[in-house]
């Protein structure tokens, strides 16, 4: 039997008392307590109550690194869809190369894909992103697939255990956005296998254990494949 | 022509339920892949499908608020969805149930979080028995929460009405013709705020008031379904697994039996 961990829904309650609501959690000011705003897994992390969501929208944070695909191309700037439910600009002054006003097709045009950093996120959620850092490029060859953003960190896995385990099975190049985008560059066969372990991860993303038997998968699979 | 009795002596009603009774409610959660988050409902016979996308940016412009996002519903019914086939597309009724909704789901999402967005629900409805209203508002709840778009509480509705005089609870299509009045109301669960409430008929204040508890009573009842629902779908998804890993053994097995040979 698998561990499921506990899951709350909206409206249900959380906690009473001095704790305070993190991230999808509120406090409803009629009774003084703490509610459950999302469908997910509570946690309790210091004077905070959490709920990590299960499904629902990315949002960005400045720092993230994110995939991004290029939808609209103005003089000086791009437009850059994030999978956030607002647009992205990246300016020319953002990257690496000296951009000419009106050249900026020729550096990137519509649905390339980048990787690049949330560099500002103002009040009213106006996004700015940056390709000025190491290793931020765009994105030649391989192929992109969207998992829920919420199931990154499961993906992830703790210091990057999980996604270490399918590249070193695999070797497979991946990169993942903290958008849920994910980046796969690789031969044929074992980057489908890979995407099929991604999934494989997305779904049971809420269960315990989840490295190990995530390991036997793969294990199982190579064997059968190669 | 003789009036149906729609309540017999034993205080029956024509599907043989008594008054507080609800009609049996099946839900599903995440029926549909596309869209951010889905719900499918069968309850009695009636058959709906709602579905959320968002937040996402509002579309057309003008609508946007610079301060919270807007909830956007479209009520649909199907043209196969009653007895006499129905002129697909919006109409009078469909764009008033659209509205209604639309404002009572306002009221449960935290829309403060997403400034400038839209929310987008879409409720179809495929087969229509009477209280579609409620029953697509109970369905967009779910959907709502499949979706991970915060929430107040999960909204929970339901309809009642007087028939041949006695109050009664989740008509039916014949009740709901034949009978006097006609009550849907869609709250908050936890704290009973209510969203949406029409009346159509006539109810004296104190009928009103008593139809108004058993109601409240009946959506606290069908809330406890919705969070099930939405458990549910996880808990389904770990016996799949489950099935799988015993799949898993079995050609590992055969395997061995391979290598014996």
């Amino acid at each position: 039997m698998v561990k499921i961990k506990e899951i709350v829904v909206p409206g249900q309650l959380l906690d009473e008392g001095e704790i305070k609501p993190g991230q999808g959690a509120y406090r409803d000011r009629a009774d003084g307590k703490i509610y459950a705003s999302r469908l997910g897994v509570p946690l309790k992390r210091r004077d905070f109550i959490n709920v990590i969501p299960l499904t629902g929208c990315y949002l960005p944070k400045p720092d993230e690194l994110v995939i991004g695909i290029i939808v609209d191309v103005a003089p000086s700037y791009w437009i850059v869809d994030v999978n956030a439910p607002y647009p992205a600009v990246l300016h020319v002054n953002d990257v690496p190369w000296k951009v000419e006003f009106g050249e900026t097709s020729k550096y990137l045009s519509i649905a390339d894909v980048v990787l690049i950093k949330i560099s500002r996120v103002s009040e009213t959620e106006q996004i700015q992103v940056s390709m000025r850092d190491r290793n931020l490029r765009k994105f030649v060859g391989g192929q992109v697939i969207e998992i829920q953003p919420t199931k990154v960190p499961r993906v992830i896995g703790k210091k990057q255990s999980m996604i270490e385990l399918v590249k070193r099975y695999l070797n497979v190049w991946i990169f993942i956005g903290k958008n849920g985008r994910i980046w796969l560059n690789g031969e044929g066969k074992s980057t489908r296998l890979a995407i099929k372990a991604i999934r494989q991860i997305e779904k049971e993303a809420h269960t315990e254990g989840l490295t190990d038997r995530i390991k036997e998968w793969l294990e199982m699979n190579k064997s059968e494949n190669m | 022509m003789e009036k149906i009795k729609l309540i017999d002596e034993k205080g029956k009603r024509i599907d043989g339920r008594g008054a507080k009774d609800l009609r049996p409610i099946k839900i599903k959660v995440h029926p549909l892949n596309r869209a951010d988050g889905s719900c499918y409902i069968e309850w009695g016979t009636n058959k709906i499908i709602a579905s959320v996308y968002g937040p996402k940016e509002a579309q057309p412009k003008h609508l946007q608020d610079p301060l919270r996002a807007i909830v956007r519903c479209n009520y649909d019914m199907a043209s196969f969805s009653v007895d006499e086939r129905k002129r697909p597309g919006p109409d009078r009724r469909s764009s008033e149930i659209s509205k209604v909704i639309g404002e009572a789901l306002e009221n449960a999402v935290l829309t403060n979080l997403f400034p400038r967005t839209m929310i987008e629900v879409n409720i179809e409805v495929l087969e229509a028995d009477a209280g579609t209203r409620c029953t697509g508002l109970t369905a967009a709840g779910i959907a709502l929460a499949d979706a991970g778009i915060p929430m107040r509480d999960i909204p929970a509705a339901c309809a009642g009405g007087k028939v041949d005089g006695k109050i009664v609870v989740d008509l039916r299509k014949e009740e709901d013709q034949a009978g006097d009045a006609d009550l849907p109301i869609a709250i908050l669960p936890r704290t009973k705020e209510i969203l949406l409430m029409q009346m159509d008929g006539d109810l004296s204040e104190k009928e009103f008031y008593e139809l108004l508890d058993l109601l409240a009573d009946a959506c606290i009842n069908i809330s406890e379904m919705q969070k099930k629902a939405l458990l549910d779908r996880y808990k389904q998804e770990e016996d799949v697994e489950e099935d799988k890993e015993t799949k898993g053994k079995k050609t590992e097995n055969k395997e061995i039996k391979k290598e014996e040979e």
